[in-house]
């Protein structure tokens, strides 16, 4: 598979900037880590794992976006946030993204700070507050979670990307002066289109995972289930 | 699962850079690329030292030149963010062969370009001489905490699973008369995706009960034995690379 850079690699914002949001990604981190302890189970342990390992492959799935020679991609912030909650979520994205800068030279690592205030602290939390919201708000059918799971997976990538056009706005190192606005448009636009395929697999993921073992859906356990949870199937789903 | 859960980078040879404890390359790599952000873009003899240092390590490595090369190629898509600011760009215009181009957008290009591509190599060399396995224990003697350390065991490990559910449902599918070409494959793989998720999952939980009855704790044995740290000695020896590289982002910066 070729795989390309696609997080916000060194130099391209500048060093302040950078290590603002280093410290404002470091501090969301500690939070994480204290919160995410106590979620931190014999059940959710594996789950983290796995939705770590899920997020870095479906992370190599790579729209670039030659107009503007930016890239795009799926973020897995919703799925990460559905699954193991917005803590552990966060960590996970967070996981994701140290490793891939660290060893795959995908994102520089003075970069980190950015990358993962976007796409760990920004895109979780989006995604976990449409979760919130839509959940109480629409009827508690498999229906109703896969339009959650869609929705909230589109608002957090599109709000992500805007974070880097904040970013570029706030450091960048070349100013773009008025294209800076067609960087905004390019990026929503290409990131709705990017939006909707991770709502997609976000949705389906979800609704089988749910409807086979809806104990590990961590956003459905702070709600009362609707229906007793069904005795897991044996010998795997197929 | 291969021995030492080796990654596709890493490169399976001894040499002085292997040898040395995973913690001490993760540091001096992280402070190598900080100091190569913080250079002035201006002071152009900065980065050709750069490049000396890294092809310094890189020969101590024994990594090749050609590898280092292709697997850059990740860095492409920044590499055409790069070539369109000059075009982008405001302020200040040359002329350059018939194009008007933007002084601060040639800056901004190169900035990214020799910035990014340092950085790149620099974690290229560390995941040749590393395998995934020593990242994490190195990022744990590094007082990574533990909850991310352990995230990050099972992420690099369920990879492997992952892989592997999904190849088994591929040939599941073809056996049933699939024909998955180009595309096309595409629609398959989508339809099976939240299978394949769980199917992964059930395999991996079984993994995670399997280490728990064996003993495991969240910590990775190697570490709570304390084998094999990092000496004084080692960390000197690692520390030459970032403390040349300060040493000229230091000198850069007097100088613009």
């Amino acid at each position: 598979m070729e795989t390309l850079a696609m997080h916000i690699s060194n130099g391209i914002i500048n060093g302040p900037v950078a290590a603002v949001f280093a410290a404002i990604a470091l501090a969301a981190m500690a939070l994480c880590v204290l919160r995410g302890r106590q979620d931190l189970d014999d059940r959710l342990a594996p789950m983290a794992g796995l939705v770590a390992a899920f997020i870095f492959a479906v992370q190599m799935l790579n729209f670039p976006i030659f107009t503007a020679g930016v890239s795009g991609h799926l973020l897995g912030g919703a799925l990460a946030a559905m699954l193991v909650g917005p803590w552990v979520g966060a960590l996970c994205v967070a996981v994701v993204l140290v490793v891939q800068a660290l060893v795959f030279g995908d994102g520089g690592v003075a970069m980190l700070g950015l990358n993962i205030t976007n796409m760990a602290v920004i895109g979780i939390a989006v995604a976990y507050l449409v979760i919130a919201l839509l959940l109480r708000v629409l009827p508690r059918t498999m229906a109703g979670l896969s339009i959650t799971a869609f929705v909230s997976a589109l608002v957090s990538v599109v709000v992500a990307a805007m974070g880097f056009v904040l970013q570029y706005q706030l450091g960048g190192t070349t100013d773009l002066g008025g294209n800076l606005s067609g960087l905004a448009g390019t990026m929503a636009v290409s990131h709705l289109f990017i939006g909707v395929g991770e709502g997609l697999i976000t949705a389906t993921t979800v609704v089988t995972v749910a409807k086979v073992r809806p104990d590990l859906v961590y956003a459905l356990r702070a709600l009362k289930p609707a229906t007793p949870a069904p005795a897991p199937a044996l010998g795997g789903v197929r | 699962m291969a021995a030492g859960h080796a990654h596709v980078l890493y490169r399976e040879v001894d040499s002085p850079v292997h040898r040395l404890p995973p913690e001490v390359k993760i540091a001096a790599m992280v402070a190598f690329t900080i100091a190569v952000v913080a250079t002035p873009r201006e002071a152009l003899w900065a980065f050709g030292a750069y490049a000396l240092l890294v092809v310094a390590v890189a020969v101590l490595a024994r990594v090749n030149a050609r590898w280092l090369l292709l697997r850059s190629t990740i860095e492409l898509p920044f590499v055409v963010f790069a070539v369109a600011l000059p075009f982008l760009g405001v302020g200040e215009r040359v002329d350059v062969a018939g194009l008007s181009l933007s002084v601060d957008g040639l800056y901004g290009a190169w900035n990214i370009v020799a910035k990014g591509t340092l950085g790149v190599w620099a974690s290229l060399l560390l995941a040749a001489s590393t395998t995934t396995r020593d990242l994490i224990v190195g990022l744990d003697r590094l007082r990574c905490p533990q909850i991310l350390t352990q995230i990050a065991t099972f992420m690099l490990r369920y990879l492997d699973v992952l892989v592997g559910e999904a190849r088994r449902m591929r040939v599941a599918r073809i056996s049933r008369g699939d024909d998955p070409r180009f595309v096309w494959q595409l629609r398959g793989f989508a339809a099976g995706v939240g299978a394949l998720f769980l199917r992964a999952f059930e395999r991996g939980e079984r993994v995670y009960l399997a280490m728990l009855s064996r003993g495991y704790t969240g910590r990775m044995p190697a570490v709570w034995q304390g084998a094999g740290a990092a000496t004084t000695g080692q960390w000197l020896v690692a520390a030459t690379v970032p403390v040349l590289a300060g040493a000229v982002a230091a000198t850069a910066v007097v100088l613009t």
